[in-house]
């Protein structure tokens, strides 16, 4: 038997309780600043450090886009202090930048986007070292209609 | 000690020596004058286990006609590899000898006159058959269906896909995949699954709203003393080549991390042998079998294509039984220690006039069709050629249904989607389910709308990266949309954007223009609310006029480039 979120709440009148995760989501840091583009963010994020590419971060992203107006995506870093998400092509690139506090149990965060057309996200952690690792996911928005 | 992978190959080898057995057994046989039930079914029995797949019948529950593809172009690494084979060059990769049963079974050349020696393929009364056949040599062997069951026929519309879940519980399938499906919607999908005597299984089918798993993702099924774990995975981009309005709770996608984890706990719990029973499409499977490890066997369903032997990627094989009921796959395994340690396999060609039909199922279709005979068997008009859909591109079925278009929702161009369901007709007659078989539905209305040449062009460009993208995981597994009144190049290989060049009006031979709108008509449209009359009626009205015997001048012109 497969137990749903969905059926649950609809069958008792759900005790929901919304886990607080020790996380400080600071979306507005990095949508506030629309002149930048998506390498000036990523340039100021690791002030100047090269990120390398690697599996110290990893970025779960849909291949196509079900709905470019809410794209999810999550990310996970274990022992990063903090992941900078970037959405390219977007007229404003900055998505969110995940500041982990000394408490986090792990280090992942989850989000929904909109993606004005097919880019690649970018993600990049700030490991504790002071090391940064990057990686990034091609994620196709399409209009579609003719799959048989 | 010997590997698995040395098992494997053995067992490859095994297939190869044992020839005899599936591919060229029926050249043999033909060569006697004698197809028999008998050689198509025998096989002597391997292992301790056996699989039997069938996949993407379409609801097509009696004998079809069904030609296999003259273009089906493989790009990126899936390039001249199966399935991306046809015709003297999938004979001469398989030695199968042209003229023979296989070579009418499995390509095109010849179709026409092949199909009046070797007769129609499928039908669930002779697949029911083959399946008691298997069964009565391995009592335990597992019968698993892949999926675009319950969609594509006239019987199926009227019943909602009922008269499908009615044929699978008499079959005895042991568990599903999806992808039509959910063309029924939500609310219907659930009362079916209620139906079914059998699981109906999604591990990548997730709750939008809560993303969390939505379906029972696997089931473990118990043979004497083996766990088999399969894990179901519907058609990844189901709310994106479907009406996504119709099944508004649900997300789907590759998910292959989710994949991993399923597999993993499957291993968890010390199962035998993992299945995974997939409606990705073949190319989206050979990327998946080469990233997630730990799955034994790749039951491959979507695309359509029959490969004869398996498709070994790493230590997982893939195996493709085709669609329209045309085969049932038959797999032998020895399971040992956890794992397979060997395989034989057999692509069952399912030819009507030789395998006798079983009398409780065919009795079941009898009934289930019965209410709606008068209407299936009425001759609509005739064709003076063979129509046919599947193809990459336009096939004359599609050429058939855009005049229809054309000229009855008077349009200058006409879009009809590239789906690689719907049976062929020979030249004749042209009845009211053969119409059916190309364009049951459940959003079937035919528009008609303003289009700009640049909006013309996104679009199949758009629908063109969905099938040659060269990463198969950006790929949607059918085929190019379909097209009347317009003529165009197109170059597989070239980036998003710049595959199609000189796009122009048949009638006139202008450029389309990026700026002009254009009057155009289409159907199966994925937007909620699209309006017009029915597809299949609006055909039906075209072929009563005698448009399947109509010869002026063509409808399409596809000039393919860069291969």
């Amino acid at each position: 038997m497969l137990i749903s979120r969905r059926g649950v709440l609809t069958a008792s009148v759900g005790l929901v309780g919304l886990a607080m995760l020790p996380v400080a989501v600071r979306a507005q840091d990095a949508a506030a600043a629309p002149a930048q583009t998506a390498d000036e963010m990523i340039a100021e994020f690791t002030g100047g450090a090269e990120a390398v590419e690697g599996d110290g971060v990893k970025l779960t992203a849909p291949e196509i886009a079900e709905n470019g107006n809410t794209v999810p995506l999550s990310v996970e870093a274990p022992g990063a202090a903090e992941i900078l998400l970037i959405a390219t092509e977007n007229p404003t690139p900055g998505v969110a930048r995940f500041t982990f506090g000394a408490l986090a149990a792990n280090q992942a965060a989850a989000t929904r986007i909109r993606l004005a057309k097919t880019q690649d996200i970018v993600a990049i952690a700030k490991l504790a070292d002071g090391s940064f690792v990057r990686t990034a996911a091609n994620v196709k928005v399409t209009i579609g209609g003719c799959g048989g | 000690m010997t590997s698995r992978r040395e098992f494997l190959q053995a067992g490859l080898a095994t297939s190869a020596i044992m020839a005899g057995l599936g591919v060229s057994n029926w050249s043999r046989a033909m060569a006697q004058q004698a197809l028999t039930q008998d050689q198509l079914l025998q096989f002597d029995d391997f292992g301790n286990l056996t699989l039997i797949h069938v996949t993407d019948a379409h609801a097509h529950l009696r004998p079809v006609w069904f030609r296999e593809p003259d273009t089906n172009i493989g790009v990126g690494d899936a390039a001249g590899r199966v399935p991306h084979v046809v015709g003297e060059t999938f004979q001469k990769m398989f030695g199968i000898a042209p003229a023979s049963p296989e070579a009418y079974a499995l390509t095109y050349p010849d179709f026409e006159a092949l199909a009046k020696s070797y007769g129609r393929m499928g039908g669930f009364d002779r697949i029911a058959t083959i399946v008691k056949a298997i069964r009565g040599s391995r009592p335990d062997a597992i019968l698993l269906d892949g999926g675009d069951t319950w969609h594509g026929s006239y019987t199926s519309l009227k019943t909602g896909g009922e008269d499908m879940v009615r044929v699978q519980n008499l079959l005895g399938v042991e568990a599903m995949s999806s992808h039509w499906e959910f063309t029924f919607g939500t609310q219907r999908v659930q009362e079916l699954i209620e139906k079914c005597n059998f699981p109906f299984l999604g591990a990548n089918i997730y709750d939008v709203e809560w993303d969390e798993p939505a379906f029972e993702p696997y089931k473990i099924i118990q043979k004497g003393d083996l766990a088999v774990g399969v894990i179901g995975q519907a058609f990844p981009y189901l709310p994106i080549a479907n009406p996504k309005w119709m099944f508004p709770e649900y997300s789907f996608g590759i998910r292959e991390e989710r994949m991993q984890e399923v597999v993993d706990e499957l291993r968890g719990q010390n199962v035998d042998l993992v299945v995974c029973l997939s409606h990705n499409g073949f190319d989206v499977d050979h990327k998946m079998a080469s990233r997630v490890t730990g799955i034994d066997v790749i039951l491959s369903g979507h695309t359509h294509d029959a490969v004869p032997e398996p498709v070994l990627v790493g230590e997982t094989i893939i195996i493709a039984s085709g669609s329209h009921g045309k085969f049932v796959s038959r797999v032998d395994l020895d399971v040992q220690g956890g794992r397979m340690a060997g395989f034989r396999h057999k692509l069952i060609p399912v030819f009507s006039d030789v395998i006798a039909p079983d009398a409780e199922m065919a009795s079941l279709i009898e009934e289930i069709r019965s209410p709606y005979k008068a209407d299936l068997d009425t001759v609509i008009g005739q064709t003076d050629k063979l129509l046919y859909r599947r193809g990459n591109f336009n096939g004359s079925w599609d050429d058939l249904i855009c005049r229809a278009i054309l000229e009855e929702r008077d349009a200058e161009i006409a879009l009809s989607p590239g789906v690689r369901w719907g049976a062929s007709v020979l030249p004749g007659d042209i009845t009211r389910e053969d119409i059916h078989s190309v364009t049951s539905m459940t959003y079937g209305q035919c528009y008609r709308s303003e289009m700009t040449g640049e909006t013309l062009k996104t679009v199949m460009e758009d629908v063109a990266d969905n099938i040659f993208n060269p990463d198969p995981y950006y790929q949607q597994g059918g085929d190019m949309v379909r097209v009347g009144g317009l003529s165009y190049s197109i170059d597989p290989n070239a980036p998003m954007g710049n595959r199609i060049t000189d796009l122009r009006l048949i009638a006139d031979d202008a450029p389309i223009e990026p700026g002009r709108s254009y009057t155009v008509g289409g159907w199966a449209s994925v937007n909620e609310g699209t309006e017009g009359p029915q597809i299949w009626d609006l055909v039906e009205e075209h072929i009563r006029k005698g448009g399947g015997t109509q010869q002026d001048g063509p409808v399409s012109s596809i000039n393919v480039k860069g291969l």
